[in-house]
């Protein structure tokens, strides 16, 4: 049974409908990435989660419990939800520790209890326990803001945007920690991200939120490989669309003729590969594939990005290469260019 | 703020603020001077008490009268600073946090009493019924007069919380009041203390309510001994016990707004705070605002407006209003605040320059002593005044110069909040910039420094302006003999049961302080109103 299940959610503020029939189930243990860019209402969605704000229609229900619904509603401190805030949101005027045992019966905060234990569980020093809050670095907040909702021991977590305001580097280091710590404690939660490879790397399903509908839910490795449409394609990572022929389960397309992946139809079509599936070779070294001319190239050390021009036919499709970056071409050079792994094909793509 | 932060700076950072390009002597000089106008009054004081001998002073001290008064003050000021701190809170939380029908009006209302001076509140109850005078009347009176001191600040405080913190304390199992106990409460600490050592900072200073009142304090005493001895030892000798009193409660104020507050943590934007409905308690909140603005605020202007549609004759000493002298106190109020504006933003100046231009340790000694103005009661400033030109420089005495010279003192540390930060919008690569475009020194100042500074220099002026016009004991005591102002017409009137004829002059006075401080308000923004409360005074 899913430990948490939102459906059929709708909430609007005035005549803006903000979120309309959202379904969504979190099994037990399981973190649940919500993806969506700004605007397409994840913090409407957590805000409900949490019982900050009412649903509209629908039901939420928590461990089994329905905690919203059409006549219910259960204040957020009588949810078990912990609630990892955008910046952490740490008591400025309680040291760290006392932070960690503030969900806690009194009893227990007096005796600090396992405040040593979650300290370890997120990856910080016993000493930082007597510290106040301002001393610490944006993710050593975010590790504390985490240990705190965990202290209770809640039905679920909820992290809203834990890393946005953390720079690039503290940003991975501080999201392997806090994802370690969640799955040492077997917590299930729900992760709101507008980061696709945050949401990828994390959770162990993706929901993509779209305008107030969540389009696609799947593993993440699916939800790159086979996206619902060819919008989200394109907001799930770095997509190339080609229009293109299919006929029994290939397709033909300025590439060439290259085989599909999933559902397979039939005639004209939009074709989704994945810029890191286009492999470049010398134009001189007698290597098969379509020729091009190499238009512009964006160097980023490990890789680049590489803009390419087809050459010959009749097309003059533009395409964006992804290429280890000790083999990046330069500007004008001809290369040959050929395809790995399979694609997939959209009903409605441009006549060819 | 700035204050605090020089000292908490590493030596070397310390090292390099001295190595820092010296500023001219002329500068330096210039803002001294005011620094040392400051510490004249102080200085007299203490070394006329100190004259009197340990004997003398003994007896003037231990007199069943000095424990009186300590007892009268002390318990005035608590209980002001209490009563100021409760309801300014609570007025705070409901205008900030809840859905209280029309918010935006009470928000304005609840800080207006901020513009009416406590002794025309005074006078309001006083010309209502005798039977005010005594603590719970000057308690009210007091109260209605300072709360907004709180409230301000507070409301701000509520304003700036990151609504996140509350709602994480929800998610932790707190109902709506354990958070606010846990939570809220606690973040508004620093500055609901600060608030409170300022109410009682006020009361401490406060003169004219207490006088009409016939509340005795040590500075109704202070002036009751300086009119009838004229010797002035004990006067000096209770004005140094109320300095003591005064500078206690600023360094505590300077120690808990500099120790511990409490910033947000985190930087994002801030999302609008969720406000609590209050449901079956929205009749009773709304009762207690509306009896709130009746008290402080209804009742006064009430008044006023009452005795100016009475005879003579209604009140207890029947005397006219005299239309030539309310001509003639209305230009004298308005004339002395304008100088005064105009002086006081003038020697603010030098002393704003340096602080924003050449910090190190000599400026931040001249700044604080500057701000030590703060701590010594207008009725000591005053006495310290008079007793100096009469003995040493007769010629002065009663001038208007002399006046003039003495609001500069008062309202100095007023002035330099609004200075410095006005200077502080005109950086100096700001100038730099001017320059390196092919700008001369003068250009400078003229297109990029004065267009940058001048609404902070306006908000210094206008405050000033407004605390001059509303001043009483210093105008009373300095004034030039047959110079009357608004407020000295108020006070006098009063004095003699005379209310219908204080009227016109009350009403006149309030006008003008509401006038100009709904201008500072518009002009400036919320930011020129909280220049006039603690957290813009230091």
């Amino acid at each position: 049974m899913a430990a948490v299940g939102v459906e059929h959610v709708a909430k609007s503020f005035g005549s803006t409908v903000v979120l309309e029939d959202i379904n969504l189930a979190v099994e037990s243990g399981r973190l649940v990435a919500i993806l969506g860019p700004s605007g397409s209402g994840k913090t409407t969605l957590l805000r409900l989660l949490c019982g900050f704000d009412k649903v509209e229609r629908g039901t939420i229900s928590v461990g089994g419990e329905i905690v919203s619904g059409p006549d219910v509603h259960l204040p957020p401190e009588r949810r078990h939800i912990g609630y990892v805030a955008q910046e952490g949101a740490l008591f400025p005027h309680l040291s760290v520790a006392d932070n960690i045992v503030f969900g806690l019966p009194r009893r227990l905060r007096a005796a600090r209890h396992r405040v040593e234990e979650l300290l370890e569980l997120v990856g910080l020093p016993l000493a930082y326990a007597d510290r106040p809050p301002q001393e610490l670095s944006g993710g050593e907040q975010q590790r504390i803001a985490l240990a705190r909702a965990l202290a209770p021991s809640p039905a679920l977590v909820l992290l809203d945007e834990p890393f946005s305001s953390l720079d690039a580097a503290l940003r991975v280091e501080t999201r392997e920690a806090l994802a370690a710590a969640l799955s040492a404690v077997g917590a299930t939660a729900i992760l709101v991200t507008h980061d696709q490879p945050e949401a990828l790397s994390m959770g162990h399903r993706v929901a993509v939120l779209w305008k107030g509908r969540i389009v696609q839910t799947a593993a993440p490795e699916d939800l790159y490989r086979l996206p619902a449409d060819a919008d989200l394609a394109r907001f799930i990572g770095e997509a190339v669309l080609l229009p293109g022929r299919a006929q029994n389960g290939s397709v033909t397309c300025a590439l060439g003729r290259l085989s599909v992946d999933g559902p397979s139809i039939e005639g004209p079509v939009e074709v989704l590969l994945r810029p890191e599936q286009i492999r470049l070779a010398s134009a001189d070294s007698g290597a098969a594939g379509v020729r091009a001319r190499v238009r512009e190239v964006v160097y980023y050390g490990h890789d680049a990005s590489v803009r390419l021009q087809l050459i010959g036919g009749d097309s003059s499709e533009e395409l964006t290469a992804r290429v280890a970056g000790y083999q990046s071409p330069h500007i004008g050079d001809e290369v040959a260019v050929m395809v790995e792994g399979r694609v997939v094909t959209y009903r409605g793509g441009r006549p060819e | 703020m700035s204050l605090q932060a020089a000292g908490q700076r590493p030596a070397i950072a310390r090292l390099f603020t001295l190595l820092r390009p010296t500023p001219s002597p002329v500068l330096l000089v210039a803002a001294s001077l005011p620094v040392l106008l400051v510490l004249v009054p102080l200085g007299v004081t203490v070394v006329k008490a100190f004259n009197l001998g340990a004997e003398e002073a003994a007896r003037l001290l231990f007199r069943p009268l000095v424990g009186e008064l300590l007892l009268h003050t002390l318990a005035i000021a608590a209980a002001a600073a209490a009563a100021s701190a409760l309801i300014g809170t609570a007025a705070a939380w409901f205008v900030e946090r809840t859905h209280l029908p029309g918010r935006r009006v009470w928000a304005v209302l609840v800080a207006v009493p901020l513009a009416v001076p406590a002794f025309i509140t005074s006078y309001a109850w006083v010309s209502l019924s005798a039977s005010l005078q005594d603590f719970a009347g000057a308690l009210l009176v007091v109260t209605s007069a300072y709360y907004p001191l709180v409230y301000l600040p507070v409301a701000a405080a509520l304003r700036g919380m990151d609504p996140a913190v509350e709602e994480t304390a929800r998610s932790l199992g707190c109902s709506p009041a354990a958070s606010f106990f846990r939570v809220v409460l606690p973040q508004l600490r620093p500055a609901l203390f600060g608030c409170m050592l300022l109410v009682t900072l006020d009361v401490l200073a406060e003169f004219g309510a207490f006088s009409l009142l016939r509340f005795r304090t040590f500075t109704t005493q202070i002036y009751a001994e300086y009119r009838t001895g004229f010797n002035g030892a004990g006067a000096s000798l209770l004005s140094a016990v109320l300095i003591f009193l005064c500078l206690i409660c600023l360094l505590a104020e300077l120690k808990v707004r500099g120790g511990a507050r409490y910033g947000r943590l985190g930087r994002g934007t801030r999302r609008t705070v969720a406000r609590h409905e209050l449901g079956g308690a929205k009749l009773p909140v709304l009762a207690g605002f509306l009896l709130l603005i009746a008290l402080t605020l209804g009742l006064p202007l009430g008044m006023i407006l009452f005795w100016l549609t009475q005879h003579g004759s209604a009140a207890s000493t029947p005397v006219a209003p005299a239309p030539l002298l309310l001509l003639a106190a209305t230009a004298n109020s308005l004339g002395l605040g304008l100088a005064g504006a105009a002086l006081t933003t003038l020697i603010a100046l030098p002393l704003g320059f340096l602080a924003t231009r050449h910090r190190g340790p000599l400026v931040t000694f001249l700044e604080r002593a500057a701000y030590l103005a703060q701590g010594v009661p207008g009725i000591v400033i005053a006495l310290a005044i008079v007793s100096l030109t009469v003995h040493a420089l007769r010629p002065l005495y009663q001038t208007t110069g002399l006046l003039l010279l003495a609001y500069a003192i008062l309202f100095l540390p007023l002035a330099l909040v609004s200075v410095r930060s006005a200077l502080i919008q005109a950086q100096p690569n700001l100038e730099d910039a001017g320059r390196a475009l092919g700008l001369g020194r003068l250009a400078v100042i003229h297109r990029v420094v004065l267009p940058l500074a001048a609404p902070g220099l306006g908000a210094a002026g206008a405050m000033v302006f407004i605390s001059v016009v509303t001043e009483l004991t210093t105008t009373l005591l300095l004034a030039p003999i047959g110079t009357r102002t608004l407020a000295t017409q108020v006070w006098a009137d009063t004095s003699t049961l005379a209310f219908a004829a204080a009227a016109p002059f009350a009403g006149l006075l309030v006008l003008i302080s509401l006038a100009s401080s709904w201008l500072l308000a518009s002009f400036f923004g919320r930011s020129g109103l909280l220049g006039t409360t603690p957290s813009g005074r230091l």
